[in-house]
């Protein structure tokens, strides 16, 4: 845009920040109430103000959590280790598929990409059963292997990674053939550093992907020592006995929302980086 | 160090294509033979046939005094030059150059001496620690030439390596490619579909087209006696002017009704006359004229001027003198001792 009006940067700008507050505003109205007290939320009006009870209430979420349910702490690590998982898993085995589709010759291989491709169009929840069936039959409920194994294939990611490889110039391959570097070799040497931007790009979305899974932690976990932190926000405001504590649950979600945050934050230069310094 | 021997070698691509249809070709030990042809005559198929990169459909290519039809590409002890380079852009053009004998174990001492040498041959030393993508298109030219001395292999191969610089550049690499086998002395292949850079670098020259050899020969050999219409108007730039004439009489017909009497005459009837374009000569007036011929358009080249044109209904181009002047019809003289003969159905050359 070369338009230099101040009416239009106005209202770029005005367009801008009204996005801005669409997006922040849940986020701060969530911060605010986990500073309140337990009894700013009876008068049934939300408060817009800081109290002055956060410490507090983040020390009590941490440690003790709620009644009958597992200290938000170990929700936490919960689904760190099952976004980490999934995210790790889903980008070893993608790649390495990818890898297996573009770059070798083997009988079924069109037939082997289009299996992949056509598992996109299922979603978790068409095959939920099945596969509770028998991740139940394999002893892998309540456990961190039976969190992140099922949904460890990703035909999103093997999609992507064959797409990019196969921008990869033939000449490449040819010349590591020629400089003595068998397949592995060229994977380890070539193939893996020229996706290294790639890599981070997919690490942020499956991270958030894995962070945010809600369904399929819900059915594999009856164990709240297993319990993700989403799940378990859900699980707060269901609470039999008494009116959910506000203050505490909207603490929780601001917790939950850390993580993957860092984690953006972090990849977020490697994206710059590779759109500032593209390799080829 | 070897010699490279070609034998009745075909490439049949799934589908039926036959790409290279039985070239045989014996590559003496140092010496460099290019191969050059128009787009899809072969040369690099078979370029890449020696280098292992594609199957050997029929025949044998032999490297040294080992068959290497089953020999892994990296196994040949060949380096290859492409044309977009292939240089690996994550590595610094260090590991670019030593990539390739650290995967076949070679001490350390010797990558570092090997690659000091290479860049010292090639004025690349200031740049050793620079990515591929912060040099100039000739510096990526040159450490791909690099990348190929460093394995001080048996044989080079190089497959269009100038085609993506600018001509100037080109130019100058082509004067530096040359000057460099020469001093390594290492047998290599050459593939090019530009003739001037076939003329200029070839020890001998391979004219492919269609997948089969046009003709075999020094560059001069290959200039001077063409063996067929097709090597005529590939190689030599303007191209060989070819048109269909008539001999008898022991006489060579040409426009206007004139006759040229050359020493021999191959044959008789109808022939296609092949004529360099500087074998013709302005004629001081119409009747000491073999031809006339009209002009169409003129380029100037510095060094010589282009007329083009036609002159009995064939399209003809002649070189002359800049400083000529110039009208519409000029009368030409022809040399007749340069004048080609090919045969009419076959194109190959009349003796």
């Amino acid at each position: 845009m070369v338009e230099n009006r101040p009416i239009f940067t106005f209202f770029a700008h005005l367009t801008l920040i009204l996005g801005v507050i669409i997006v922040v505003f849940p986020i701060y109205v969530a911060f605010i109430a986990s500073t309140q007290g337990s009894s700013s939320f009876l008068s049934g009006v939300v408060p817009m103000l800081p109290a002055g009870h956060m410490i507090e209430n983040y020390r009590t979420i941490l440690d003790s959590g709620f009644a009958a349910s597992a200290p938000v702490w170990r929700m936490l690590v919960n689904s760190f280790v099952m976004a980490l998982g999934i995210t790790v898993g889903k980008i070893a085995i993608s790649i390495i598929s990818a890898f297996a589709i573009v770059y070798f010759r083997f009988p079924f291989r069109t037939l082997a990409f289009w299996v992949i491709f056509v598992t996109l169009m299922l979603p978790v929840e068409v095959r939920i059963l099945p596969t509770y069936s028998v991740a139940a039959g394999l002893n892998l409920l309540n456990s961190y292997a039976g969190l992140i194994l099922p949904v460890i294939a990703s035909a999103t990611a093997t999609f992507l990674f064959r797409q990019f490889f196969m921008t990869i110039p033939d000449e490449l391959l040819e010349a590591a053939m020629l400089d003595n570097a068998g397949p592995l070799k060229f994977f380890k040497d070539i193939v893996l550093p020229l996706s290294r931007t790639n890599i981070a790009a997919l690490f942020v979305i499956l991270f958030i992907y894995g962070w945010n899974q809600y369904l399929w932690p819900l059915v594999i976990t009856t164990n709240q020592n297993m319990t993700t932190v989403v799940v378990g926000i859900q699980q707060m405001v269901n609470s039999a006995d008494s009116d959910p504590r506000w203050q505490l649950v909207m603490g929780t979600s601001i917790l939950a929302l850390l993580p993957p945050v860092l984690v953006v934050i972090f990849f977020q230069r490697w994206f710059i980086k590779g759109l500032t310094e593209p390799e080829k | 160090m070897a010699r490279v021997q070609i034998d009745k070698v075909r490439k049949v691509y799934a589908g039926g294509v036959e790409a290279v249809k039985g070239v045989s070709l014996d590559i003496a030990d140092g010496e460099l033979v290019v191969l050059v042809g128009p787009s899809g005559c072969g040369k690099s198929t078979l370029l890449r046939m020696v280098a292992g990169l594609e199957q050997i459909s029929d025949g044998k290519i032999s490297i040294g005094d080992r068959v290497v039809n089953d020999v892994n590409a990296a196994d040949r002890d060949i380096a290859m030059v492409f044309q977009n380079y292939a240089l690996y852009p994550h590595m610094t053009v260090r590991d670019n150059l030593a990539y390739g004998l650290r995967n076949r174990g070679k001490k350390r001492e010797e990558i570092d001496r090997r690659v000091t040498d290479a860049a010292k041959i090639l004025e690349i030393g200031d740049f050793l620690d620079r990515k591929p993508r912060q040099l100039s298109g000739g510096q990526r030219q040159r450490v791909a030439m690099g990348r190929a001395i460093v394995r001080e292999p048996a044989a080079f191969l190089f497959d269009e390596p100038l085609s993506n610089l600018d001509a100037k550049l080109r130019v100058q690499m082509r004067g530096e490619i040359k000057q460099l086998q020469q001093r390594l002395k290492t047998t290599s292949l050459y593939v090019t579909h530009d003739q001037l850079e076939a003329m200029t670098l070839a020890d001998r020259l391979v004219v492919l087209n269609k997948g089969k050899v046009e003709q075999v020969g020094r560059p001069l050999e290959v200039y001077r006696k063409p063996a067929s219409t097709f090597v005529a108007s590939f190689i030599g730039s303007p191209a060989m002017n070819l048109m269909t004439t008539e001999i008898g009489d022991g006489k060579v017909k040409l426009g206007n009704g004139t006759t040229v009497r050359p020493a021999h005459l191959p044959a008789s009837g109808n022939v296609v006359l092949g004529l360099r374009p500087e074998d013709a000569t302005l004629a001081a007036s119409e009747a000491e004229a073999h031809l006339v011929l009209t002009v169409e358009f003129i380029e100037e080249l510095g060094a010589e001027r282009l007329l083009h044109g036609h002159s009995d209904g064939q399209k003809m181009t002649i070189s002359v003198d800049p400083d000529t002047p110039l009208s519409d019809t000029v009368p030409v003289r022809v040399n007749d001792k340069a004048l080609h003969f090919f045969d009419v159905g076959t194109g190959q050359r009349l003796q």
